[in-house]
């Protein structure tokens, strides 16, 4: 057991746990941010992504010790009222069905958005690969990352 | 309007407190979510200071809102927005003036509270408008006694009471506390639908928002002071149970409290067909956090032996039955030999009509050709999950599941407690695809809650969720078709069968369309656990008969489309039999719209396009879909859809299942496989396990509804089942290869 002081959706957290602990786990067990969900533990769904400053982060694999100092986001603390851009456009297309993978997939696509504010759908399609949607709703999913992305335009 | 009697069980109109707020509360935002920019006018609007509850379903507020129980369990079909929708329609109430709520786990009250089948809004349909014509029957009523005028002369809209001849208005909050008060109507008044302003008109998803915040709504969000984290660890193979093992090094371990066995289902307990369990007697480890127990679940040593043959009690719809499961380890390459033998065998005939012996012998040209599929794991991508806190006097869970009927006496005879101490609670389930109507991992969770004298998340990993799941089987069927000089269909055989069941349906088209036909079925027992898996048995059996039709049709020199209205057109007008399951006309309607809409006969480039349809789960589908080869792999570029379910209840929201349902089956028709190695399952996590991605979705699908007004039927499986058919019908076009055995793909290129 160690303990780590993190800077999380711009406010500081102190967590005792085990170095080795993959941030995932202490979001969701140390300190209740549930919105970043476990999907398969070995970065292969998406469902964990988090910004670890403006880069998509895959939360699962990323021990504790290795964050640092840096800049945390989670679903929970990407707007304050739920009204980012991508949230906006992801109610407009209404692109859930289960939900369960939609904060990581909001997570990545608000990352690729602010590195690319204007993706053509190719560039749509390789950002979002590593995202699984059981559900498939992929298809809204493109939709409402174009919207977001004319938004902004 | 329509006339109906009241037939809803009279529990549901006592006023039941316990909708107020008792039993388990999760953090639920009942906030419902329209637009974006409702949302936050929404978020201003003030709470009422006193509920009135109306009906089961439904209770209004002193200030005229509404909250509205949706019954069902929610796994991403929606039925938390179209379900309410119903009743808002009846109740004459503005769509912006409900909030709705997870329904408590009540069947006195609301009947079926099962998610599967596809049957939801059928079944639910016409409760759901008698709650809300019911109540709104009530507040007339109210607003009559008040007003001292006749009922006849009130009219309602979006919320408010009118009295024309006096002037006098008032919204429903106003007249709340005298119709709560009044009997319930013995009959009462329902839409045309030519009057629906809420129904067929498209409602954001009321969770939308909770969605996209990350709000604590799923199972395995839930948490509770003290709880503890639980996982099990399952054999490393169907055929095999637990020996012994060395627990002590690993209670050693930081943060783990304890490792034991269970017992989930006792051996002479008669079980349901829903208490299919993989393993029976797992080890349990529980800790302070998930990775605690998962470094425990790697550092367990343990050792398992291949168990003997066992019989167990199944209660089934035709009365209880010996079920046995055999001894042995199971391989996917003697599973093939084994079906390859089965199916050169007679089968057991399900149906015979005419003489097809003797139409194959006179017959001008025979196509016969054999389909296969693998098994299937559902991936959930919430892996099983459930709360549970049990302690000597009352058992409280809480956990996603497609079905809390079907656990509940399990529960009861397992904790040996009564049905009344038993609270479950329905969460939104993280998918669902059929596998959440097994929940023997909520009896787990139970038992560890006692044994641990504490509330307890129990949690499988993904690789426990794949590795160790409750599979779609795997099937194998051979066709057979005899055409007649003129190129007519004079003949057809099915005979299907699978492990551990056959996924025949003997009376589906083209059954009623062939004078001579002939189907039989088989059987090879398994000890791989299979249940449910969205459209069980269909989703091979469209797949493989659609494909075959169209090498039919291509044989007979007919344009696919028109090879099938024409059987259609004759199992309309000269059926053949009387047990034929489908409305032939409904069929080729939807065949007709899916021509027309896909531009089938007018495209100038008909490219690599297929066509598949089919009848399943009441409701009709048609997919016309086009590919491309990129880098010798398809590529979906369109899908159109064309569906019959009769009334829509949220348009975008059908559409948004039907999309999934065709990226669905295009992945697994592509990708989907689990296999087996001395009974150990191949794979375990999605780095192995293909599941299609944004780069093989569809580019753009398009889907389209049979205008009618025809009681709703189900829509979250009738759209998967014939997209295999549509897939591979258009791979053909692409490759000039038939592919019969699924999955198509792999990671070698298709040649072209």
């Amino acid at each position: 057991m160690a303990q780590f002081t993190l800077n999380i959706n711009g406010s500081s957290h102190t967590v005792e746990a085990d170095p080795s602990t993959p941030l995932l786990w202490v979001l969701r067990d140390h300190l209740n941010l549930v919105g970043t969900k476990y999907g398969c533990g070995i970065a292969q769904c998406g469902s964990c992504t988090v910004h670890l400053g403006d880069v998509a982060t895959r939360s699962c694999m990323l021990p504790v010790a290795s964050v640092g100092n840096q800049e945390v986001t989670t679903i929970e603390g990407l707007s304050e009222a739920g009204d980012h851009p991508v949230q906006e456009a992801w109610l407009e297309e209404d692109v859930p069905q289960c939900g369960y993978c939609q904060a990581g997939q909001i997570m990545t696509a608000a990352a690729l958005l602010k590195q690319n504010p204007n993706p053509s759908d190719a560039e749509i399609e390789m950002a979002m690969n590593g995202n699984i949607c059981r559900c498939g709703t992929y298809v809204r999913i493109k939709k409402a990352i174009r919207r977001a992305a004319d938004a902004n335009a | 309007m329509t006339r109906i009697k009241t037939t809803l069980g009279r529990r549901a109109f006592i006023k039941n407190t316990s909708l107020a707020g008792g039993g388990l509360v999760l953090g639920f935002s009942w906030l419902n979510a329209c637009k974006p920019e409702q949302a936050k006018t929404m978020a201003v609007l003030e709470m009422p200071e006193e509920w009135f509850e109306i009906n089961a379903y439904l209770k209004i507020g002193d200030n005229g809102l509404a909250t509205i129980f949706s019954p069902n369990p929610e796994f991403g079909q929606n039925v938390i927005t179209s379900m309410p929708m119903i009743v808002a329609e009846e109740l004459g109430i503005a769509w912006e003036k409900v909030l709705v709520e997870q329904a408590p786990f009540h069947v006195e009250n609301y009947g079926r509270q099962f998610t599967g089948g596809s049957q939801g809004i059928r079944r639910a349909w016409e409760g759901l408008r008698m709650a809300g014509a019911s109540a709104r029957h009530m507040l007339r009523q109210a607003a009559a006694n008040a007003w001292a005028v006749s009922m006849d002369e009130i009219t309602t809209q979006g919320g408010m009471l009118h009295h024309a001849g006096s002037g006098k208005s008032a919204h429903y909050g106003e007249m709340a506390a005298a119709a709560a008060q009044l009997e319930v109507p013995e009959e009462i008044e329902l839409k045309t639908p030519a009057d629906f302003n809420i129904i067929g008109h498209s409602k954001k998803n009321v969770r939308g928002h909770d969605i996209v915040t990350g709000k604590p709504i799923f199972g395995v969000d839930y948490t509770r002071e003290g709880m503890l984290i639980a996982m099990p660890v399952f054999p490393p193979a169907f055929g095999m149970t637990f020996k012994s093992m060395d627990a002590e090094a690993v209670k050693a371990m930081p943060g783990i409290r304890d490792v034991f066995t269970i017992e989930t289902l006792e051996p002479d307990y008669q079980r349901s067909m829903f208490d299919t369990t993989t393993f029976e007697q797992p080890i349990i480890i529980v800790g302070e956090t998930t990775w605690a127990v998962m470094q425990a679940k790697k550092a367990l040593h343990a050792q398992w032996e291949p168990f003997e043959a066992r019989t167990h009690t199944v209660a089934g719809w035709g009365g209880a039955q010996e079920v046995t499961i055999p001894a042995g380890l199971e391989n996917t390459r003697t599973h093939r030999e084994q079906m390859e033998a089965m199916d050169a065998k007679p089968g057991k005939v399900a149906r015979k009509d005419g003489d097809p012996e003797t139409a194959f012998k006179n017959a001008a040209k025979v196509v016969e050709r054999t389909y296969s599929c693998p098994f299937l794991a559902h991936n959930c991508m919430e892996p099983m999950n459930f709360f549970a806190h049990v302690t000597e006097e009352k058992a409280e869970l809480a956990g996603p599941l497609q079905a809390p009927e079907f656990i509940e006496n399990t529960l009861a005879a397992r904790l040996g407690m009564p049905k009344e101490n038993i609270d479950i609670h329905m969460t939104r389930m993280g998918g669902g695809f059929g596998r959440r109507a097994y929940s023997t991992h909520a009896v787990e969770a139970a038992l560890v809650s006692r044994k641990m004298n504490a509330p307890v998340r129990l949690m499988y990993s993904r690789e426990d969720d794949m590795g160790f799941g409750i599979y779609r089987p795997s099937y194998f069927a051979r066709f057979k078709a005899a055409l007649d000089a003129d190129n007519n269909l004079v003949g057809y055989t099915v005979k299907a069968g699978g492990i551990p069941e056959s996924p025949l349906f003997a009376n589906r088209f083209p059954a009623g369309a062939v004078d001579h036909y002939l189907a039989e079925e088989w059987d090879i027992p398994s000890n791989i656990t299979i249940g449910a898996f969205r459209a069980p048995r269909s989703n091979f059996m469209a797949g493989a008969e659609q494909s075959f039709l169209d090498e039919v049709a291509e044989t007979a020199g007919k344009d696919p489309i028109a090879f099938r209205l024409e059987l259609l057109e004759k199992a309309k007008t000269q059926p053949v039999g009387e047990t034929n399951d489908y409305d032939p006309e409904r069929y080729a309607g939807v065949l007709e719209l899916v021509r027309e809409k896909s531009g089938w006969d007018t495209l100038q480039n008909k490219g690599n396009r297929g066509v598949s349809a089919y009848f399943c789960h009441n409701s009709y589908a048609a997919h016309v879909l086009e590919l491309s080869m990129e880098n010798g792999k398809p590529r979906v570029e369109k899908v159109t859809c064309a569906l019959d379910c009769g009334i829509v209840i949220n348009p975008d929201a059908a559409v948004n299942m039907a999309e999934g349902a065709i990226v669905d089956g295009v992945g697994n028709t592509m990708f989907g496989e689990m296999t087996f190695t001395d009974g150990r399952p191949d794979k375990r996590n999605f780095d192995t396990y293909r599941m299609i991605r944004m780069t093989e979705a569809p580019r753009d699908i398009q889907v389209h509804f049979v205008q009618n007004e025809i009681a709703p039927t189900g829509l979250g499986e009738p759209p998967f089942p014939p997209i295999f058919g549509a897939f591979a019908n258009a791979l053909y076009k692409a490759t000039g290869q038939r592919q019969y055995h699924q999955p198509f793909v792999t990671e070698r290129p298709l040649k072209t």
